[in-house]
């Protein structure tokens, strides 16, 4: 499979990506590690006349451990992710879905921004990002701003970002919940995407708890927080009884995916045996 | 239009014209003509065409060959001393960890990562370590006794 024709870019600075993307528009993408464009472009299932390659831009790398946060460069990979000492520590289930991701060759090179940029609502990082209560930062030509990512994901390959907008970070706080998180996932064989993915963060006090947060991937076209398992959990001690009453209905109202993989009552089903693993966890 | 780019492949610089849309596997086998480097699904799952960029473990159909410009990859050509087989290879011959072949390649070049960050991997970490490279002959028991072999004799 070959991709269409495009021009290559390679700026070195954000704001020379950013005139680029002014100039070509509708017609560019942005590219990372490349993980989830190229084989979009080998498909052909989008044919971009520009492509800009953000790769060398420095600034978009690393991971920076701060005072009440992580701040995550959009470039950094899954692999970095996964053996960063500061996220083990403070987001574990941030580190674990990064440990999850695809397989050693993918986790290698492809990127957490490109990953939350083309929005796969099967792609691991939607369910752990919503539980973490992170925030993307998002560059533009006049400067940036941070999305809260309750407001980041809309749809199926769809996000809050503007055409002229490219993601330079992903903001993790340190919280409490965040520091007792898991991640669990129900894979599609083959893909390693998920069928399911549950992210759960619970902070307690006095053995109560006082903020529960439990969020999907896979399970419908716009990744989602449960509110209404996070609801029944939050005030009550996290054991086998509360799990079982929070976990009853997990999903519902929620409009649901099916396809060939997994019909959507089996996947709302599965949908609370991994919240029922991932809360049973942090038991 | 085509670009320059310059990639090192097993030690030696190239300096060639590609075309941006060129896949870094198309510009292994068909520019270098380095055919040990396989094409199977072409969809990033089973792992035929990996190959090491800067010593990272890559899926070479993955990626554009102008993404390599200026960096270093090593292929299953580049693996072997002169006469004397890498590590590896000397495991999957003794261990017959290949029947057909075909993802012998991929097999070991992955393997050779999972090696460098973990000399001592066990049993179950090799077998988790290899589940993006494929084996149609399902040739897996020898292919983990080939690597197990090979961690044996680097050690």
């Amino acid at each position: 499979m070959v991709p269409s024709k495009f021009a290559y870019h390679k700026p070195s600075t954000v704001k020379e990506a950013i005139a680029l993307l002014a100039t070509h528009g509708d017609d560019s993408k942005i590219l990372s590690g490349g993980h989830s464009l190229v084989p979009v472009l080998k498909l052909r299932l989008n044919d971009p006349e520009h492509i800009i390659d953000v790769s060398g831009i420095d600034s978009m790398g690393g991971i920076r451990d701060n005072e009440k946060s992580i701040t995550i460069g959009a470039n950094s990979t899954h692999g970095e992710i996964a053996n960063n000492a500061a996220l083990k520590e403070h987001a574990p289930m941030v580190a674990l879905a990064a440990s999850m991701i695809g397989d050693i060759q993918v986790r290698n090179f492809g990127t957490i921004g490109g990953s939350i940029a083309h929005a796969d609502p099967a792609a691991d990082w939607p369910a752990v990002l919503l539980a973490a209560d992170a925030n993307v930062v998002l560059s533009h030509a006049g400067g940036q701003r941070e999305v809260d990512i309750d407001q980041f994901f809309k749809g199926l390959f769809m996000t809050a970002m503007g055409e002229e907008e490219i993601i330079t970070a992903i903001r993790i706080p340190k919280t409490a919940f965040n520091k007792n998180s898991t991640y669990v996932k129900f894979p599609q064989p083959a893909s390693r995407f998920a069928l399911v993915g549950c992210a759960a963060a619970i902070s307690n006090s006095d053995g109560y708890i006082t903020e529960a947060r439990v969020a999907f991937s896979g399970v419908s076209a716009t990744p989602f927080r449960d509110s209404n398992v996070e609801k029944s959990l939050k005030g009550s001690v996290l054991n086998e009884g509360s799990i079982a009453t929070a976990t009853a209905s997990v999903a519902d109202g929620v409009s649901i995916m099916s396809d060939h993989f997994a019909a959507e009552k089996y996947r709302k089903h599965m949908a609370g045996v991994y919240a029922r693993k991932a809360l049973s966890a942090l038991a | 239009m085509k670009v320059p780019v310059s990639i090192t492949v097993n030690g030696k610089q190239y300096d060639k014209m590609v075309e941006p849309r060129m896949l870094l596997v198309y510009f292994i086998r068909e520019e270098l003509a380095l055919t040990g480097t396989h094409i199977g699904c072409d969809t990033s799952s089973c792992g035929s065409c990996t190959i090491h960029l800067d010593g990272k473990a890559l899926k070479s159909c993955t990626m554009l060959a102008v993404q390599a410009n200026g960096k270093s990859v090593t292929t299953i050509e580049g693996m072997a001393n002169g006469e004397e087989l890498h590590p590896l290879q000397e495991g999957f011959h003794m261990e017959h960890g290949l029947q057909c072949g075909f993802c012998t390649p991929g097999m070991i070049m992955c393997a050779a990562d999972i090696l460098k960050n973990n000399p001592t991997p066990t049993e179950e970490e090799i077998r988790h370590g290899l589940e993006g490279n494929f084996c149609r002959c399902t040739g897996y028991h020898n292919i983990v006794k080939s690597i197990q072999y090979a961690a044996k004799k680097m050690a």
